[in-house]
Formats: C-alpha cells, structure tokens, sequence
C-alpha cells in the first residue's frame, strides 16, 4: 500500500492465563476501506477487538492509528483517539428517545442543564451522515425497529469522528432489505474517509460489501488479500481447513409416512396462516424474511403460541393436548432461534440442561439419580464433540457453538421423533455448523422428521428436501428443494408469490 | 483443571465469612470469656431458628427467581393463629398443624397472584405484608393473645438453662434444612425450581408446567413461614400481632449472604443457614460488646453489601 495506513497493527498477541488467545495478528487497514475480518468462533476475533477498543491491553505487538503509535488504556480513551466499535447486542436505552440515546454521555450542558437546541443539532447532523434524517429525534428508541435503532447506534458512534468504525456481526439481526440499507450507510460513511472493520459470519456479506480481508485462525493471521479477487472456497480453507463443498454432504433417502400435519395454522398478529404436511427422514426447510411468521408457525406447532384457529395433529399421539409438555411427550422437540434468552439455562450445569425435559427418567418417586443423570449427558456430549470439562460445567462458560450443540443435544437425549429447529446455526463457527448440518442428515437418515428455519438460503438449499416460503405470515409455496433457487425464493419471500 | 483452588473458595466463601465474624468476636477482652462458650452457642443457634426456617422457604422462592416480602407479617399472623387456638383449648398438635397449614394458604395466595395475574412477585407480596400483618392485628383485636399453657412453649428453651441439650427449635431447624437441601438439589422439583430461576423462557419450553411450580413453591415457602411463625409463637409465649417487622428483610439478607443470586438460579441452603447464622452471631457479639443496636444495624447493613459484592468480584473472576 502506498499511503500511509488508518490502521496497522503488527504482531499482537495476549494472553489469558494459560490460554493464548491472540498468537501473532497483523492487520492492515486503509483509509476509508471495508475491511472483513474473518474467522471461526474462538478464533480471536473479540479478542482482538477488545484490544482495538482499548478493553484489553496487548501483550506484545504495536499498533498504529495514521501513522502513530496508538495504546488506548480503556475504551473511553480508544473513542476519543478514534476507535468507535457496535456491539452485536445493541446498548441503547430504550425508553429514552433517539436525541437522547444519541448523545448519551456527551449531552452539550449548560451549567448542568442539557442544551436542547444544541443536543438536537449534533443529533440531526450525525443522523445526516448516514443519509437518515427522516427520524424522528424526540419519539423513544422502543418506537423503532432494531434496523433503525442500528442506525442510531451508529450515529452515536459517528459523534467521536471516529476514524475506524469497527462493527461486529452488525446484520445478524437485520432482515435482507435492512441489510441492503446498512450497506448504502457503510459505503456513505467510507467516502466520508471512515475505515470499517467489519466481523460477520456471511461470507457472501463480507464479499459484498468489503474491500480487503483478513482471516484469523487459533489467533494468528493466517491470510489476507483484495475481496475482489479472493475465493470463497480458500477463505473457508484458511478458516477451517476443509473445502466448502462438503458442508452439506448428506446421502439421499426416501421420505416415509405423515407423521406431521399442520392445517391452516394461525396465531395473531404475525402468523396469519400455515399448512404443511411433514413425513419421517424429511427435511422441511421453512425461509422467508425475518418477522414472516417462520419462528411464529414452529412456536404455534410446539404450543409455545397459543393456536387462534387450525389444527395442528401429531400422528400416533395418544392425546390432542397441546402444551409444551404435551409436544415432548408426543415426540416433538423444539430448538429455540435464542440460545441464550430461551434455549438454555446459563447459570445451570450441562447436565441440567441435556435433561430437563425428562428430569424424572433418571430416578423413581420423584429423586433423581444423579449418576445416571450425568452418564446420559456426558454421552450426548461427547457424540456431538462439545468442548467441555465435566458435564457439571454450567453451559455459559461453553463459546456459542458449543452451547448450540446443548441445546441440540435436549432434543436428543429426550429423544423426539420431529425435530423443530429455528436457526440451528445462527451465530455460531463453521466447523459447528458442518456438524450440525451432517447430525440434521443424520437424523432424516434414520428416519426422524425435521422442519428446519433459516434465514440462510444456501443452507436451506443445500439440506432440505422440501422448501415452504412464507411472506407476511403466510405460508405461501411449498415445492421439492429442485423447484427452487435462491432467486425464486427471494421472489416468494417478498411478496412477489401471489 | 481450572483453578481448583478458587472453586473452593467460591464454595467455602460464606463459611469463611462466619469464621471471621467468629473470630472477631473471640479476640477481645470484653467477650473473650463468655463468647466461644458451648452455652453462648446454644443461645446463639436458638436465636438463629426464626430467621433460618424462614430463609428455607426464602432459598426456595430466591432460586425460583422470586421474593416474598410478606415473611415477617406471614410470621406475627400465623403466631396470633397459634395463640388464638390454643387460647381455644387446641392441643398443641392440632394447633401446630393449624399454625403451619395457615402459612401455606397465604403463601398459596402469594403464588396463585403471582402465577395467575402475572404480576411481579415484589408487588404481589409488599401487598401482602401489609394484608397479613392487618388481618394478624384484627383477628388479634389489635392486642396480645394470651394463652394458660402449652406444650408449644418448651420448643425453644430447654428446661434447664444449665443443660448440654438444644431446644427442640433447632432440631427442627436442622432436620427441615438437611431436607430441603436434598430435595432442591436432587429431585425433579428442586431442579425444576432452578431451571424457572434460571431461565422462564427455558423452563416453559421444555415442558415445564411453571405456573402450577411457582403456586406450589410459595406454597411450600408459606408452610415454611408458618413454622417459623409457630416458634416465634413458642418463644414469646403469646400471640402478639406486632412481632416481626422486618423479619423478611433478615431473612431476605440470610440468603443473600449466603451465595443466592436475586436474579434466580443460584443459592444453597446451606450458605443460606451460614447466612442465618452469621447475622445472630453479628448480633449476639454485639451485644456482648456493648454495642448500641443501632450500631449492629449498621454492621449487619454493611455486611450484606460486603458479602455481595465479594460473591461479584468472585464470579466476575471466573469468567
């Protein structure tokens, strides 16, 4: 590069105790560039971002902002240096309105009392750098959707005049339309001299809309290069080590009887209506755009929702009922789209976790013999190669992978027939979601049914037998994965299937 | 392995803390004597047998995620029950069935409001703080009631002061705490309870009827009150209806100091008991020292906000 670099860091390493989390990181970034930094979970990624924005301090290593030497000694200082980060959870505080939110913590005062007219301008201008002047600046956060509220975030963040804007899996929440708008604001910011880095799991995304990359593994860089010219196939190599290909390896197999019929499913506002018929070894993938109603159709079957109209049967179910515990014991299993708010018990043992649907399996009269307990566990967990210590570890010390694999490992050891899984693989590395795409094989293989959500196209394209659209809470096409492409998809998905 | 060394002492922490408050109280001149006496023990662990029964029932709700704070009024009506029916001529099996059942009905109450309207249980319980201590004081009349004699009366003394024995307080105490130990810890119940302390979300997708756990908890919570309320009842010798202001509040910090998390899913009872009795020994020194009351309050406000904030930098340690 000819110019001087926004950002070079050389050789950054720190450790934590025994664990070595960052080996070596070279990072380079130009001014006003995208750059995508990429790699598994556990790969060192946040940790070297708590490094950038001054949370942690490195162990070896220099870095340098424009040129000269840049050691923030907190996150405050790295701001006020330059170096703005948006966490994947958004910090906003939601009852307080956007000019607020906006300027908390640099609220222009006058002897105390905030200057309002002042506030309001900072707020407007930092709003009019990212082509967003529409909001309304004294309407609460709450009143928003979690695209605009990104977008508030991100003009707090602009009011420093950052010159790296780092932004960590900023699309994980956002729908595809909410994607696109994020990308105009990212590519205005960049013509503003702006330099991105920006962390993300979608390699398509980071193709998209990155300049240059920059891969980490174990904690070193282990390849760097123009976006343009790259191939996903070596990133993914640099990655993992396997090829991309192989992801979805899975044998074919016929598909059995019904074991599942939805019909004309609806639970307001956001499920409007669903049919599907699901057999034994299908797998049923459900896409559309966030907020379609996918995750409302599986909570609805699952008795999570309460069904306002329509039947949902279970074949070979003793009974009608329909309560979560009813499902279970009908041989449905549910995987909830949040690990953390809904899927599993953090301050709770692995063990608990595993079992907790049949917790009275493992003893008589009520006690539960914790041997047993703990022998049933263990094996789900060592089948499914969770990185573990005992199955007593509470499962919020695993990365998020392994917690995936938990809550996973539930519908398995209870062990359900029809498996409902709502993003089985958001958020988590690679190598997690190659395993769990060949257990979902697996699982079809030996006969069990699954309805998989994904926002993921490839994923679905890539593993499903069946394909069901929905649009506006409206399960509108359901075609063999051969009728389909992501185009076709997208094209129902968006309303153009009527 | 991961710092065994530190495991032990996040275990051991409230335990440690006693023998510190222990050892304070052992040094000076003014209670060096009398202070590490077997008999000053006793009055100690029979002080402890009100706060540590109710902080059994307390574990339970905390872990659940919850919080009663309705325990001190649950006490003073329970005792005026208690005394009411004896002073009717029960016999003192009858009454203390009576006593313990009553308790279990308001802590039914407590649940039944807290499951079925979805309300938080600090509102549904400040409610009936002040609705059990006024139905105590009207069902009372507004004064003591007095009673001849019962067999309840000798629960929290031995007939000879001079005795080796405990009262039978704290074999009750002692005997209810090991069983609640065992039942959180090992049973589908006690588990259940953690996994709704935990994670809600969780626990009513796995199946879990919630609603009907969080009834039967404050219920169970509520019989636990009412026996705390049965040897309030058999140390004053009279039903007072005024008895125990603020008793949630020491129960409250019994569990606290004692590992619990207020937001669910992580207590034991037996650092709820140390808890318990950390604050009678805080108590019984400070007296012994000549300290004001007002002083012990402060301490024991102190301690609390010390206790919590190590459990903090101890967890925040580990992760």
């Amino acid at each position: 590069m000819t110019t001087t670099a926004a950002l070079r860091l050389t050789g950054i390493a720190k450790a934590f105790g025994a664990t070595r989390a960052l080996r070596g990181v070279s990072l380079e970034v130009g001014p006003g560039e995208v750059h995508a930094l990429i790699g598994e979970n556990g790969a060192g990624k946040s940790t070297l971002m708590k490094v950038l924005s001054g949370a942690h301090q490195p162990d070896a290593g220099t870095m340098e902002l424009d040129g000269r030497p840049f050691a923030p000694s907190d996150p405050h200082d790295a701001r006020v240096k330059g170096v703005a980060m948006i966490y994947q959870e958004l910090n906003l505080a939601l009852h307080l309105s956007v000019r607020e939110n906006i300027l908390l913590g640099t609220e222009p005062a006058r002897f105390g009392w905030i200057d309002r007219s002042a506030a309001a301008a900072k707020a407007r201008e930092a709003l009019a750098l990212l082509g967003h002047e529409h909001f309304e600046l004294e309407r609460p956060v709450s009143d928003y959707s979690i695209a605009s509220q990104q977008v508030i975030e991100i003009a707090r963040a602009l009011l420093t005049r950052p010159r790296i804007l780092i932004m960590d899996e900023p699309t994980s929440s956002l729908t595809l339309a909410d994607t696109e708008r994020l990308f105009a604001t990212i590519k205005r910011l960049r013509t503003q001299g702006v330099s991105i880095i920006y962390i993300s799991h979608f390699l398509e995304e980071c193709r998209q809309i990155a300049d240059r990359y920059t891969v980490l593994k174990d904690g070193e860089t282990v390849g760097s290069g123009e976006m343009a010219s790259a191939s996903l196939e070596q990133i993914v190599q640099w990655m993992t080590g396997r090829e991309v290909k192989d992801l979805y390896a899975r044998k074919l197999h016929e598909p059995g009887a019904i074991v599942l019929e939805v019909k004309t499913a609806a639970s307001p506002p956001r499920l409007v209506r669903g049919s599907l018929q699901l057999r034994a070894g299908e797998i049923f993938g459900l896409a559309g755009l966030i907020g379609a109603g996918r995750t409302d159709l599986l909570r609805a079957v699952f008795g999570l929702d309460r069904l306002a109209a329509g039947e949902v049967c279970v074949v070979g179910a003793p009974d009608a009922a329909t309560s979560p515990r009813a499902r279970w014991a009908q041989g449905l299993g549910f995987l909830s789209e949040n690990r953390k708010e809904e899927g599993l018990m953090l301050s709770q043992s692995l063990a608990d976790n595993v079992t907790l649907t049949k917790l009275g399996a493992f003893g008589r009269l009520g006690w539960i013999n914790g041997r047993r307990q703990r022998s049933a566990a263990r094996h789900w967990l060592e089948a499914l190669g969770v990185k573990h210590r005992d199955p007593l570890q509470l499962a919020g010390e695993l990365s998020g992978g392994n917690q995936q694999k938990v809550a996973i490992a539930r519908l398995l050891e209870h062990p359900a027939r029809i498996f409902l899984l709502d993003e089985p693989t958001r958020g988590i590395d690679v190598g997690s979601k190659a395993q769990i795409y060949q257990l979902i094989g697996e699982l079809a293989g030996a006969g069990k049914a699954v309805v998989v959500v994904s926002s993921y196209l490839p994923e679905l394209l890539g593993l499903c037998d069946t394909i069901g659209v929905m649009c506006r809470g409206e399960l509108c096409a359901v075609r063999p994965r051969a009728e389909w492409t992501e185009v076709e998809i997208m094209h129902v998905a968006t309303g153009g299937g009527k | 392995m991961k710092s065994t060394a530190s495991t032990v002492l996040a275990k051991a922490g409230p335990f440690l803390g006693l023998l510190v408050v222990i050892a304070l109280f052992s040094i000076p001149g003014e209670t060096r004597e009398f202070f590490l006496t077997y008999y000053n023990f006793k009055t100690i662990f029979t002080q402890t047998v009100i706060v540590a029964i109710g902080a059994l029932g307390m574990t339970m709700i905390i872990v659940s995620g919850g919080i009663d704070l309705s325990v001190g009024s649950t006490v003073a009506f329970t005792s005026v029950v208690g005394a009411l029916l004896i002073e009717r001529g029960w016999g003192a099996p009858a009454a203390m069935a009576a006593v313990v059942l009553a308790g279990g009905m308001i802590g039914l109450l407590n649940g039944a409001a807290i499951a079925g309207l979805r309300m938080t249980p600090f509102i549904i319980t400040l409610g009936t703080l002040g609705v059990a201590r006024g139905s105590a004081k009207w069902l009372a009349d507004s004064q003591t009631v007095n009673y001849d004699d019962s067999a309840i009366n000798a629960w929290m003394t031995t007939s000879d002061p001079f005795s080796y024995a405990l009262p039978a307080g704290v074999w009750v105490a002692l005997s209810l705490a090991v069983v609640t130990s065992l039942v959180l810890r090992h049973t589908v119940f006690g588990r259940h309870v953690f996994a709704l302390g935990s994670n809600e979300a969780t626990a009513r997708l796995c199946g879990i009827p919630t609603t009907r756990l969080k009834v039967i908890i404050y219920a169970v919570a509520g019989c636990f009150f009412g026996v705390a309320g049965l040897f309030q009842l058999s140390r004053l010798r009279q039903g007072d209806p005024t008895v125990a202001v603020g008793l949630e509040l020491d129960v409250i910090a019994a569990v606290i100091i004692g590992g619990a998390s207020l937001n669910g899913g992580v207590g034991t009872i037996l650092g709820s008991m140390i808890g318990a009795l950390i604050m009678a020994v805080l108590r019984n020194g400070s007296q012994q020292m000549g300290w004001p009351t007002y002083f012990q309050e402060i301490i024991i406000g102190l301690v609390i906000i010390v206790a919590v904030f190590v459990d903090r930098l101890r967890q925040g340690r580990q992760t």
